[in-house]
């Protein structure tokens, strides 16, 4: 395994299944991963795609589904833009610790200094934080907004 | 969170922290570079760090790799942070960044 260029951990207070639940369950991720479900058959090398508003993200391939402890999938950002950087990876490993699951998202492959490169590293932190106030509270948190992403 | 309040409130974990988000993924020994702390002192602060989960660590073959973890200062901004606000709060941390950048 190459360096990853991203890591990310949290703690929730839920069950490894519920988690899996929702890291691959598309009227799950479309609550906290601000409107962006998730479609796939969920087998290993069978595509996956994110989309909001039919209009889709993200797309790629299952590299490794083993519920409730790992999933893993190659990332392609869809924007025409974005088009041209190299398919990147991302994992989730899930640690049950007592009361509490402990998530961990691995972010490797990336171009650095691309774009894709520069979106995650704000990108990740939110989706992550809104992950657990959904499985914590019941309530995820409202989408950021940029200046841009506004209206 | 107390514990995250607790790891921030100390410039020498502060300074690891931005040593981590200007590159992340470093070793013991390359954070420990041009630092004027001892070794054992890094060690410790990467601990409190790593309790807190303000950092995260890899292994990578014999190496041990430390990544900065946002997650928790995340949550904390969102806590106190109102949807209509984060609007201007962006715009004002823009301007402040801007207006700084010209007396460099």
């Amino acid at each position: 395994m190459s360096k990853p260029e991203f890591i990310y951990t949290t703690y929730i207070e839920t069950t490894p299944e519920k988690l899996w639940l929702a890291l691959t369950d598309g009227d799950f991720t479309e609550r906290y991963w601000f409107g962006h479900r998730v479609a796939s058959a969920w087998e290993i090398g069978s595509p996956y795609k994110f989309s909001k508003q039919d209009e889709t993200t993200i797309a790629g391939k299952v590299l490794a589904f083993e519920p409730p402890k790992r999933l893993s999938y190659t990332w392609d950002n869809q924007k025409t833009d974005l088009k041209h950087e190299r398919s990147s990876r991302v994992t989730f490993d899930l640690e049950p610790r007592g009361k509490v699951v402990k998530l961990t998202v691995t972010h490797d492959n990336l171009d650095e200094g691309g774009k894709t490169f520069r979106d995650i590293s704000g990108g990740w932190p939110m989706v992550l934080a809104s992950l657990k106030s959904l499985l914590e509270t019941g309530q995820p948190l409202p989408p950021m907004s940029s200046p841009a992403a506004q209206g | 969170m107390d514990e995250v309040f607790r790891a921030l409130a100390d410039a020498s974990r502060r300074s690891l922290l931005d040593r981590l988000h200007a590159r992340n993924g470093q070793t013991l020994n390359e954070l420990c570079d041009g630092l004027a702390m001892t070794r054992q002192a890094v060690t410790k602060h990467l601990g409190i760090l790593e309790e807190a989960n303000l950092v995260t660590t890899f292994r990578h073959g014999r190496e041990k790799l430390h990544y900065i973890n946002p997650v928790p200062i995340h949550q904390i901004g969102e806590r106190w942070i109102k949807k209509f606000e984060r609007g201007k709060l962006t715009a004002l941390s823009e301007l402040k960044r801007q207006l700084e950048k010209r007396d460099e």
